[in-house]
């Protein structure tokens, strides 16, 4: 058994491997074990349900973060033709923990971007586990500006922990660089379709989610901190991440239920990890519609559109 | 970050292991966080709470400068008038650490503030502007839906009005408490300080220590002009946090005011006593430049 599944999937990845092989051997041995085969396929069929749901808020914290979740690259390759990956910020690099430029979708000119984190550890290294500095938000903003000027539709894949915490993301602005990124999406003068397919991780997360329309998928989630870094500060412990992811209602359904996104694509049954080409499916038929819909709004209702979606958002009590 | 575990994110940020935000005694005496010298706290007073011997600006907090003390330094005497008063925060996730927060906003409000930021409108030199000032006694400044929404309203004041908008900022970072309703305020405050922008009014920004998390990373960052006090810990990440992750100690003045006017990322240092003078300098000419280009 591979390492990558994580506890709670085990039982059923094992299960449904006794499934694979038993069928196998009915065929190589020309033997009918149909019943046998049916009734082990029930029982996975029960547990499948048992498990997944009932997902702990930690649970889809897990999902989220599956080592074998699809990465934005991943539906970029499926779901776009003609991508042509642009670099650097213009100002002092290229950071590899957001990728973007210029595709087709179904034959239409749109900009792509999101974060990337990489799947074996050269890779993750390459894209420092998906966590951008300044100058990954500071391309993300030159490619928007770039739709901005040739009238291309923007669609962004949010998949970060979070922006990086580190001595040079501190000099080179990354507060800024973030700050800049919120005002200048809230203005962007083309539409604007945010996907968040991970982890939605804070300031991180936002600095390129600010849009018109805003999905996740059904096992990421959305935080203002990481579950360990707000366990570490309110719980002083980290191990109390599952209480903390709990405690901040980090889910899609409950970010839903807030009124902070527009909608939930389904993931299939265990996540995405386990039919990625149905999720992707689902995620062509909602950038379809999210093009049919809003490619042809003025420009100027939709950005008092985007801007009443953000104002609404908050709760607290009013005395005169 | 207070001693109280009030939810914001750069805990530990304190100048020298100090914690000039956590309640002290109100006695007559105050220790100066920098320089460790016993000062008397009417002189203190009387030095707009700048050390006379370090020049450590005592932060906008329970212990040291109040809200209206600031309020009061920059603005003309009498002139400002409190807007969105009335709006405080809930409990919107019914969040419950070691403590509920409900329980720690009742502390908070139980010293007599309100929410994290103050704002309104008042005069200086004459020029009516819209300003907030952020608490950092009140939960460690922190972002709740409250202070983006008074944030928001008072910047759409401006916006109706046609006046300067400035905005003194002092926050930890995040309320977690408030989960992604926090988060969510850093959109919301920057998408409105898109519609000042082009509306074409100034819009000024003075950091005060410390100023960290979702308000550096909003707002706070935005402005045409940002000014800073000296010594000021202002930044996006708290430093326990990147010591954590690159496992090494941060190098000294890291993060500070001087720091970063080095590195360009604001347009000045103004100590605490200059800093009236600086802003209405600035605001005149924005907006006289502005009514010239109108009436042309």
């Amino acid at each position: 058994m591979e390492t990558s599944w994580l506890d709670f999937e085990k039982p059923i990845v094992e299960l449904e491997q006794k499934i694979r092989d038993l069928r196998e051997f009915a065929d190589r041995e020309g033997l009918e074990f149909g019943e046998a085969i049916h009734k082990l396929e029930v029982k996975a069929e029960r547990l499948r349900r048992e498990v997944y749901s009932n997902l702990t808020p930690w649970q889809r914290v897990q999902l989220a973060r599956h080592p074998r979740r699809p990465y934005f690259l991943d539906y970029l390759d499926v779901l776009f033709t003609d991508f042509t990956e642009l670099h650097g910020d213009r100002c002092f690099g290229d950071d590899a923990a957001i990728v973007g430029g210029p595709a087709r979708f179904e034959g239409r000119p749109v900009m792509v971007l999101g974060q990337q984190k990489g799947r074996n550890t050269r890779e993750k290294m390459a894209r420092n586990f998906g966590m951008p500095h300044p100058e990954g938000y500071r391309k993300a903003l030159r490619l928007m500006r770039l739709a901005e000027k040739f009238g291309m539709p923007l669609i962004t894949f949010v998949d970060t922990p979070g922006a990086y915490p580190g001595i040079g993301a501190e000099e080179r602005g990354q507060s800024e660089a973030i700050a800049r990124n919120l005002r200048e999406m809230a203005g962007l003068r083309v539409p604007i379709l945010v996907l968040v397919i991970g982890e939605g991780g804070s300031g991180g997360a936002l600095a390129i989610a600010v849009g018109d329309r805003i999905l996740m998928l059904e096992n990421s989630v959305y935080s203002v901190i990481t579950a360990e870094g707000c366990a570490a500060i309110l719980w002083k412990d980290q191990a109390k991440a599952p209480d903390a992811a709990a405690a901040m209602k980090v889910t899609a359904q409950d970010i839903l239920n807030f009124g902070i996104i527009d909608g939930i694509v389904p993931e299939p049954s265990g996540g995405a990890h386990r039919d990625p080409a149905a999720v992707t499916q689902a995620l062509r038929d909602e950038i379809r519609r999210f093009l049919t819909e809003h490619a042809s709004l003025p420009v100027d209702q939709l950005l008092d559109a985007r801007l009443a979606k953000f104002l609404r958002i908050g709760v607290y009590a009013e005395t005169a | 970050m207070t001693g109280e575990g009030t939810g914001s994110m750069a805990e530990g940020s304190e100048p020298k292991g100090k914690n000039d935000g956590s309640p002290a005694p109100p006695g007559t005496w105050v220790k100066c966080p920098g320089c460790d010298e016993i000062l008397y706290r009417r002189e203190l007073e009387q030095t707009e709470w700048v050390c006379h011997s370090c020049n450590h600006h005592f932060g906008i907090s329970r212990d040291g400068i109040s809200v209206e003390e600031y309020l009061g330094l920059l603005l003309d005497p009498g002139s400002f008038i409190e807007l969105f008063g009335g709006i405080t925060s809930v409990d919107p996730l019914g969040f419950k650490d070691s403590t509920r927060y409900k329980d720690r906003l009742a502390k908070a409000t139980a010293t007599g503030r309100r929410e994290a930021v103050i704002t309104g409108r008042g005069n200086l030199d004459g020029l009516p502007l819209h300003i907030a000032v952020m608490d950092f006694g009140f939960l460690g400044g922190s972002m709740a839906s409250a202070v983006g929404e008074k944030i928001t309203r008072t910047a759409q004041e401006a916006l109706r009005a046609e006046t300067p908008l400035v905005i003194v900022s002092a926050s930890g970072g995040a309320r977690m408490q408030e989960g992604i309703f926090s988060l969510m305020q850093m959109a919301k405050t920057s998408a409105l300080l898109g519609r000042i922008a082009a509306a074409e009014l100034p819009y000024i920004s003075i950091l005060t220590h410390p100023t960290t998390g979702g308000v550096t990373a909003s707002f706070a960052s935005l402005g045409d002009v940002i000014l800073a006090e000296p010594g000021a810990l202002i930044g996006f990440a708290g430093q326990r946090v990147i010591e954590q992750t690159i496992k090494q100690k941060l190098p000294e003045g890291f993060q500070r005011s001087e720091f970063l006017l080095e590195h360009g990322m604001i347009d000045r240092i103004v100590p605490r006593r200059e800093m009236r003078g600086v802003l209405s300098t600035l605001l005149r000419q924005f907006m006289d430049a502005r009514a010239v280009r109108g009436a042309a």
